[in-house]
């Protein structure tokens, strides 16, 4: 009997949790909100099945259960009832389904007007390079990757030179402009994941994988690697910032290109391109030393 | 409506009973036994064994979840160690092992009326084997750099390299090698489950017969046999890249500023073969589930499971669809973006058959005599917890949905349900409902109601909230939720419940082990037949049923395993070796 009650609780708890606790997601900070809708009619279809199932047994429990004298219905089949919950049961299937092909359909197809930006994981940092004025990104190899070219930018190629390289720091990017990011590995699985965007995909050594999204408003955003990369895994945080135009632009202008970086140095920049190589590799030992101290 | 046929047509014995191994001696009978009962208690005993240590990990690492920065002992390396340890202990060596060897050990035999299983020496050292496995795996814990750290699913690259505990030490390699081994022992007892199911069956048990029970573990099997090959195949691949430097999974990679060895593996090929085994894998744990909870409610709610070819058919159907589903684990692995619309659309079919099981069980409570045992408590949590798990896996079915979602605490929180909390709130009904068979006396009904109570609620609340944190966007498998701007202080403060709510329901587990030992001097005896069921496992002459099961005859079966209530008959259930047509027992065939 306690049994029935607690049924219709675990309902009405589920229900009252789910509209009264404080933990949602995110606001959005993209045009993924069509996602967010999908989860809705997600959330609404299996809430209402999820009710009607529980609590269907919580009254067969209390108007069913044995006393004295009770004798079961002997029913073994009803092919009327079991075809027609069958078909219910499709329906409801694809009601969710389709929506969600149509919007998968729009988050794989990429917008011809989309901007190509590279981000490049490696054990535990984000780093990232920007198409220069040339508007395409270089070629890049794991096997090009050296102290002076972390991130295996094919030094020959031409589309590379004028390349922005942005390693281990903030990414800027500029409100409203669709984004096509390009997603590579030095070393072992990474996934490039900012919850505001609510888009995520993993980044394999070996291969580009991608996804595209659309900046809907400006502000800082943290970037979390969502595929487990080794012990440093949980502190491999980044920041995206997403800018106006103007302020995007004059942040483009303070970056360096690949051309500046790998150039015949004078003593100057030599040195400052190799300390920050060697600041990057201390930087992962560091790390781990923290991680392992914590 | 429904085809009658004669309920007594039985045909004749087409096959003559063989002689079976008999034990000479203590070592023969109880240690290394061929008897099938036997084995299914040594494979029972050692998958709670090591299930417990799955539980302490669990414990530690809700410690460092809920309570973070507190216990230095529990270093990033360390909680690594333990949610890889965890999940592979729970799914593999717990879940599997006690479904299969266990439950399918004891039942099948006894369920379709035969003596044994039918290769009773290859039976043994599947257990033999499986313990062997188990070892391999407990022995990482001693080895230096101590077990592997690479998460449950152990993706190349990262889990043969030194960023991950383990990756240069013994841990994957012992992992490696204790996979193969359990897959080498289940196969051998696989086997027999699958040809004692298709050829050990007494007279009159045709497959339309069957408890759903037997139907729910061979379909289980033979999945199995099917799925771990391509385990097989991942583990001995990766040992090669590991200990001989091999390509399979392995492209060119910088680790820490030094160019490897390695070139042109896919590590993305590890991924497919390893869901290829890993999505059946849900299935192999559930579809047992399945039928031992239909089996439960139908005997407890003292009427026919409803719809039992229906039932049948959705088992065999979900069995097919799961191998064609593997790569919804996969939606942002950076596959080819077009296997999405496939993998949804294959996936999203699946809930069709399994919501038709759901719908089969409530209809059955529907108009029954509900006797409301521990057994049937487990089931209607089991069906409760069950339902939310499988609705959310809607969610991330639904490629789209999932990419937010991938890889966060909504994940761990409906992989917990559906195939963590539920399988075991039946694998508990079951234990209690089977154990008067097993040791003849009945398990201490007021701890069992403590269990029962703390577990489910326990659970629910334990994993029920924390699909909300995945919400929030806050990832999984993270030994630490610091410096993160999206993780509030409401969420920490939930993440201390759910910690503590963990802690409650390990301890209510040690209740039901005090239970499990206490019961077997203590327990009330409990008779061949405590709850008045149908099926051949009860109609044994002896309880604990002795050596070849059945005493001198065999068993001949006339009826399907759910007669109960039939109109006219006296009792509320007739066995199914019972004679005789009552007229009104409208067998479905």
């Amino acid at each position: 009997m306690a049994i029935a009650l607690v049924l219709v609780l675990v309902v009405v708890g589920s229900v009252l949790f789910h509209f009264l606790s404080p933990w949602w997601w995110t606001p959005i900070a993209s045009n993924w909100d069509y996602i967010d809708n999908t989860i809705i009619i997600s959330f609404w279809i299996t809430g209402v099945v999820f009710a009607a199932v529980v609590l269907f047994m919580a009254y067969c429990v209390f108007r069913f259960r044995h006393r004295e004298g009770n004798r079961a219905v002997y029913e073994p089949e009803n092919k009327r009832l079991e075809w027609w919950l069958t078909v219910c049961t499709a329906v409801g299937v694809t009601t969710l389904l389709v929506p969600g092909l149509f919007v998968w359909s729009r988050f794989v197809n990429v917008p011809s007007d989309a901007t190509e930006i590279e981000v490049i994981g490696q054990q535990w940092q984000w780093s990232f390079r920007l198409p220069g004025k040339d508007g395409k990104l270089g070629t890049s190899d794991t096997r090009d990757v050296t102290a002076d070219n972390p991130l295996g930018i094919a030094p020959k190629d031409p589309n590379s030179q004028d390349d922005v390289v942005v390693e281990a720091a903030d990414l800027h990017l500029p409100v409203g402009k669709p984004v096509k990011v390009l997603l590579r590995s030095i070393d072992v699985l990474h996934d490039f994941y900012i919850p505001e965007f609510r888009a995520k995909m993993d980044m394999i050594p070996g291969s580009v994988t991608y996804f595209w999204f659309t900046p809907t408003r400006t502000g800082t955003f943290q970037v979390l690697c969502a595929e487990l990369c080794g012990q440093g895994h949980p502190l491999m945080h980044g920041v995206v910032v997403v800018d106006t135009e103007q302020d995007y632009l004059a942040w483009v202008g303070q970056q360096q290109t690949f051309a500046q970086l790998s150039a015949p140095k004078q003593t100057g920049s030599a040195n400052q391109t190799s300390g920050k190589t060697m600041a990057s590799g201390l930087g992962v030992a560091a790390k781990l030393e923290t991680v392992e101290a914590r | 409506m429904v085809d009658v046929t004669p309920a007594d047509a039985v045909p004749p014995a087409e096959v003559a009973e063989v002689e079976l191994y008999h034990p000479h001696s203590w070592w023969t009978k109880y240690v290394f036994s061929q008897d099938a009962k036997v084995i299914a208690v040594q494979y029972s005993a050692t998958a709670t064994a090591i299930g417990l240590v799955a539980l302490v990990l669990s414990w530690l690492m809700r410690l460092q979840l809920g309570f973070p920065g507190t216990f230095d002992f529990i270093t990033p390396e360390a909680y690594y160690q333990f949610i890889t340890m965890h999940g592979m202990i729970m799914v593999i060596y717990l879940l599997t092992a006690l479904f299969l060897g266990g439950f399918g050990n004891y039942l099948i035999p006894l369920m379709v009326g035969a003596r044994d299983m039918v290769f009773p020496y290859v039976n043994m050292l599947s257990y033999w084997v499986y313990l062997a496995a188990v070892l391999v795996l407990v022995s990482s814990f001693f080895a230096p750099g101590g077990p592997t750290g690479a998460g449950w699913t152990l993706y190349p690259p990262q889990a043969i390299m030194t960023g991950t505990p383990g990756g240069q030490d013994w841990g994957i390699i012992l992992m490696l090698t204790s996979l193969i081994l359990f897959i080498i022992g289940f196969t051998m007892g696989g086997l027999n489950y699958v040809v004692t199911v298709l050829q050990g069956r007494t007279r009159g048990m045709t497959l339309m017969r069957l408890p759903l029970t037997v139907w729910g573990i061979f379909t289980a099997t033979v999945m199995a046999l099917l799925a771990f090959p391509a385990l097989f195949v991942a583990c001995v691949m990766m040992l090669l890249d590991r200990a001989l430097g091999t390509s399979f999974f392995m492209p060119a990679i910088v680790e820490m500023g030094q160019q490897l060895q390695h070139n042109g593996g896919s590590p993305i090929l590890f991924q497919h073969l390893f869901w290829f085994f890993g999505h059946p894998e849900v299935y192999i744990v559930a579809l047992p589930a399945f039928g031992i909870v239909s089996d439960l409610i139908s005997t407890h709610a003292r009427k026919n499971i409803f719809g039992y070819r229906m039932m049948v058919w959705a088992i065999i159907a979900i069995g097919a669809l799961s191998f064609v589903v593997w790569a919804h684990h996969m939606y942002v692995s950076g596959m080819h973006p077009y296997f999405g619309f496939f993998f949804a659309t294959t996936t999203l079919i699946i809930a069709i058959p399994t919501a038709i099981k759901v719908y089969n069980w409530v209809l059955t409570l529907w108009r029954g005599d509900i006797h409301l045992t521990i057994p049937m408590l487990f089931a209607l949590a089991f069906i409760v917890t069950f339902v939310n798990g499988g609705l959310t896996g809607l969610f991330l079915g639904n490629v789209v949905v999932d990419v937010p979602l991938s890889d966060t605490m909504f994940v761990v929180a409906h992989f917990h349900m559906v195939m963590g909390v539920a399988p075991i709130l039946v694998i508990f009904g079951a234990i209690y409902h089977w154990y008067p068979k097993v040791t003849g006396r009945m398990l201490d009904e007021t701890l069992g109601r403590f269990h029962f109570w703390v577990t489910f609620l326990g659970a629910y609340l334990i994993f029920f909230p924390m699909h909300y944190l995945g919400l929030m966007g806050i990832p999984r498998r993270y030994a630490e939720l610091t410096d993160m701007t999206i993780m509030t202080e409401s969420a920490h403060h939930l993440n201390s419940f759910i910690s503590i709510m963990a802690f409650i329901v390990g301890f209510a587990q040690m209740v039901f082990l005090f239970n499990l030992i206490w019961s077997i001097r203590h327990g009330r005896e409990a008779g061949g037949n405590p709850w008045r069921a149908t099926t051949l496992e009860w109609q044994t002459p002896q309880t604990p049923p002795a050596h070849g099961n059945f005493g001198k005859e065999l068993p001949i079966v006339y009826r399907w395993a759910y007669d109960y209530s039939v109109p006219g008959a006296k009792e509320d259930f007739i066995p199914q070796n019972v004679p005789g047509n009552f007229g009104l027992s409208k067998e479905p065939a």
